[in-house]
């Protein structure tokens, strides 16, 4: 009985994402239809199977993308909505980039401390908003969106206060980080033939992955915040301190956030600077919804995306339709899933009374059962 | 045997209703049943089922005009389901509805409000911030628009119907009794000559019953119908004309109210022995377990205290029971204690500590169990299977608990904690892996009390114990009070079924307007000294600053001797004070 609940609620919980992705294949069929565009070449290049550096590339990006779809869910499983990723995640690389590019600590150790101030970072500008709200109320929803805004002009600011000019060009970064605190890439050789490497720091994404699993489900902690996500109600009648437990997550999801830009700052960048990459967190927010912040799903979902932004390179010179499109396919599915999700949660509830009711009244019919009042 | 699901789910009706095929079309010519009189409502052969459960089976019931026709039964037995269908909120899998000699199918409310329906709910469909006359011309604006056209029709309808009805009073500012008289004009504004009350009286103390009960019988003498919901079965016999007993779904037996007492009806409920609530020997200590010393707890708001001086004392194994019209100060005296709520002055002392100031948490690990009013926002996550649902308020007990500092969750113990639970509390449920919200309300409930039982707690506090649960569940939840009780439990029990509070307390406090009344001996208080304390007809402490009223206990003898006789209704009886002083 229990192992047959359990498979229903694997194949409940795939069938919404696959759905939310068909309806999104014929909603840009539509559009592009509607547009004139060749749908078959769309499908076509999107479809293909990528070259192995590209492989690499999704990889990378994925691992990104998990992490902070990792930290927006974990707002989600507090009913919290940590729209501030975004500011967080800059906030962090950058006080990361610069302690690291200080170069004041030797090798790996430069590279732990500095994960850890931007952790703090990223923390520090969630707690923010996980301040406000607790004392003044204010919905996070608002101050995150506020601080990502005041976190773009923060960030120039101090950027401009701290670059180092690099001769014959225009960007601005921080100091490079040095040699010996650079990540090595994973080679993938053996497995697919290429020259490029996967991030050294996808293990963040996976002890990320892991913690935020085993702390939600295994830890007493975990479950007074999944009770105050589930129940704000019955979890403040069963003693949780719902204001610390805001707080507490806020920091913690912040926490999540400042690790977004690691990979890349010790991957690849070496430095902050202006031409960073952004929306990194707004794509999470998309990412965690199509995962149902369950650490597997989100780790397939922020592949289906970083899989998208790759394919979609392509679809201007094989299609003649701008690459935007797959924002669009990556917007439909998001918009599909959520709705998906709510009518699959509803027929799972439906379903699961009836079986509870159906088995209840087959055990009422044997006769000792059904005397007892 | 009650409907599990908290919202109304029309896409289950209609998968069910397809399950079921082709079994709607049976038809059967109209006939009178033994009548005296002229049915107007006949129901014949209704079946509704619920996945795995039939709310109704084979409902055969005849109304006859003019008559105040009673349906009683115990929660669950399907006396809500059989008005929703009559009411057009939910089809019938089976069966015809005739109404005034027409079958008719009834798909929205809309078609029962044409065909002369009108339901008036349990829970009050009032806009607070509304006038009477704007509350009734919502969404039938264009019967008599909305101004002195629908005014002058109000106050006609008032009159003729002795409702006592002023059409510009703002809805806030009357009371519960008058608020039903609302509900019961909007129908008839609407046109209903067939009323249903679901209900009407779970939320009135005993003068206001009084006085419903003469606007029933106003409505009669004036040619309506009136299908009155209940099982309060002393209140069924004093109002009704005919009674129609439903059981498990079924209607089993229709009744005369001459000739049968209340406990042939309650045989005929429960099909079985009765339970009773009453306790056996006293086993009241002089030991203190929770002192509840001159607590004032201000309004959040702004307005009046909450609670007033509140002292209250629980001795091991005594049963303190709260009586007291909702809404009084009961929800705020149990958030106070369990520290959900700062008081403003005074001290909660549990054993010999003073917790005031403590948080939830570290109260119910000092050993205070907690049983929610609302156990669906309060006490489960509905969502989550049932052993999470064991852990739930007591995440920090080592029961629960594994692994270094008692940081994580022991799923394993929580689970066989649960299968004890599920076993020892008699809570049927298929698996403790399905999530809490599939259980019916009664299982849901003996979960709770399981939970909060096997932490063996030195007080109990427990809001409405048994609301909404069957009457097999509550006698098994008495007894599991009853058993805590013996081995030294205090217990506050906060309740509004009077007849529970007077078999279990061992002493009954009346709350009002977030003051305690002095004790009342369970034994010896009659239903009508503690209606006249709840409403402040009998107070004890006078107070001068505010200004007397019609004594709601005169107002409801007259009913009862005179229904249309008496001029001056009460409006308001606990929102606006009418206390005084007695003699």
């Amino acid at each position: 009985m229990t192992t047959r609940l359990g498979v229903r609620r694997i194949l409940m919980g795939a069938a919404a994402p696959l759905l939310a992705i068909v309806v999104a294949v014929v909603v840009t069929s539509l559009i592009l239809l509607v547009a004139g565009d060749p749908v078959g070449a769309v499908w076509a290049q999107l479809f293909k199977v990528p070259l192995p550096r590209q492989i690499v590339a999704i990889i990378n990006a994925g691992t990104v993308y998990y992490l902070s779809a990792i930290a927006v869910a974990i707002g989600f499983k507090m009913n919290l909505f940590n729209i501030g990723v975004d500011g967080q995640y800059r906030v962090a690389s950058f006080a990361a980039a610069l302690f690291a590019g200080q170069g004041w600590l030797p090798g790996w150790l430069n590279v732990i401390v500095a994960l850890l101030v931007a952790m703090a970072s990223g923390a520090l500008w969630a707690g923010i908003a996980g301040l406000l709200r607790v004392t003044r109320g204010v919905s996070e929803v608002i101050s995150t969106i506020m601080l990502n805004a005041i976190a773009t002009f923060l960030v120039a600011f101090l950027l401009s206060k701290t670059a180092v000019k690099v001769v014959g060009s225009n960007a601005t970064n921080t100091k490079p980080i040095p040699e010996g605190s650079r990540v090595p890439g994973i080679s993938l050789d053996g497995l697919i033939a290429t020259p490029s490497r996967v991030y050294g720091l996808i293990v963040l994404a996976v002890v990320v992955g892991f913690l935020y699993w085993f702390v939600l489900n295994k830890t007493r902690f975990g479950f007074d915040l999944r009770a105050t996500g589930r129940s704000e109600t019955a979890a403040v009648a069963s003693g949780v301190n719902v204001k610390r437990m805001v707080f507490t997550s806020m920091l913690l999801s912040g926490a999540a956030a400042g690790l977004v830009g690691m990979p890349l700052l010790f991957g690849q960048d070496y430095v902050y600077g202006d031409t960073v990459q952004s929306g990194l967190g707004f794509a999470g927010i998309a990412i965690a919804l199509l995962g149902r912040n369950n650490p597997i799903g989100i780790a397939f979902a922020a592949l289906l995306f970083a899989f998208l932004d790759a394919q979609g390179n392509g679809l201007q010179i094989t299609a003649g339709v701008s690459d935007r499109l797959v924002l669009v396919i990556q917007g439909v599915i998001v918009l599909s899933v959520v709705i998906a999700y709510e009518v699959v949660r509803r027929a799972g509830i439906r379903l699961e009374q009836r079986t509870v009711a159906a088995q209840l009244a087959e055990q009422a019919r044997t006769p000792l059962e059904g005397a007892r009042s | 045997m009650c409907v599990i699901t908290s919202e109304p789910d029309p896409q289950r009706t209609s998968e069910d209703a397809a399950i079921d095929g082709g079994s709607m079309s049976r038809t059967e010519p109209v006939t009178t049943e033994g009548g005296s009189g002229t049915p107007v409502v006949v129901l014949r052969g209704i079946t509704k089922r619920f996945p795995g459960v039939v709310a109704n089976k084979d409902i055969a019931l005849t109304v006859e005009r003019g008559t105040v026709h009673a349906i009683v039964g115990e929660n669950g037995a399907g006396k809500s389901t059989l008005m929703k269908i009559l009411y057009g909120v939910q089809q019938p899998d089976e069966g015809t509805i005739v109404i005034e000699g027409k079958e008719l199918t009834l798909r929205t409310p809309s078609d029962a409000i044409a065909a002369g329906i009108g339901m008036v709910f349990q829970h009050f469909q009032l806009a607070d911030n509304f006038t009477v006359l704007e509350n009734v011309v919502l969404g039938a604006e264009k019967l008599h628009g909305i101004g002195d056209r629908a005014r002058r029709k109000i106050s006609e309808i008032s009159d003729a119907y002795g409702l006592g009805v002023r059409p510009d009073a703002l809805v806030a500012d009357l009371g519960v009794g008058a608020r039903q008289r609302i509900e019961i004009l909007k129908v008839l504004y609407r046109g209903a000559r067939i009323i249903i009350l679901d209900e009407p009286t779970a939320v009135l103390v005993p003068q206001e019953v009084d006085e419903l009960f003469g606007n029933l019988r106003e409505l009669k003498s004036e040619g309506l119908t009136v299908m009155f919901i209940s099982h309060k079965l002393d209140e069924v016999l004093k109002v009704a004309d005919a009674i129609t007993v439903i059981r498990r779904g079924t209607t089993v037996a229709e009744v005369l109210p001459e000739g049968v007492t209340a406990r042939d009806l309650a045989q005929l409920m429960v099909g079985s022995e009765l339970p009773s609530p009453s306790t056996e020997e006293s086993t009241v200590t002089d030991r203190p377990v929770l002192r509840i010393e001159s607590t004032t707890v201000a309004d959040p708001l702004g307005g009046r205290d909450v609670l007033t001086d509140i002292d209250l004392t629980i001795h091991a194994g005594e049963i303190v029971g709260i009586a007291g019209v909702e809404g009084n100060g009961q929800a705020e005296l149990v958030e106070v204690i369990m520290g959900m709520r700062e008081p403003a002055s005074g001290q909660i002392v549990l054993g010999d500590i003073d917790t005031s100031d403590w948080h939830t948490r570290e109260i119910r690990e000092a050993g205070i169990g907690y049983i929610p009013e609302d156990r669906q926002r309060h006490a489960l996550l509905l969502e989550a299977p049932l052993w999470e649902n064991v852990i739930l308020g007591h995440q920090t007990d080592p029961v629960n608990l594994t692994g270094p500092g008692n940081t994580l969750i022991d799923a394993a113990a929580a689970k066989r904690e649960t299968q004890e639970i599920v076993d020892l509390y008699d809570v049927r449920t298929p698996s403790i892996n399905v999530t809490s919200g599939s259980l019916s309300g009664g299982n849901q409930q003996k979960l709770i009390i399981g939970r909060e039982m096997r932490r063996n707690p030195r007080v109990l506090v427990a809001a409405h114990p048994t609301r909404g649960v069957d009457v097999g569940a509550q006698a098994a939840i008495w007894d599991h009070i009853k058993a805590a009780r013996r081995d030294g439990l205090g217990v506050l029990l906060i309740s509004a079924d009077l007849e529970e509070l007077v078999g279990l307390s061992d002493t009954i406090r009346v709350i009002l307007r977030g003051r305690l009344s002095g004790d009342f001996d369970p034994d010896t208080v009659t239903k009508e000294e503690l209606g006249a304390a709840m409403t402040g007809a009998a107070d004890v402490q006078p107070r001068s600053d505010e200004p007397d009223a019609v004594e709601p206990d005169a107002v409801a003898r007259d009913a009862l001797d005179a229904p249309s006789s008496h001029p001056s209704r009460r409006e308001a009886p606990p929102a606006s004070p009418t206390e005084r002083s007695q003699p």
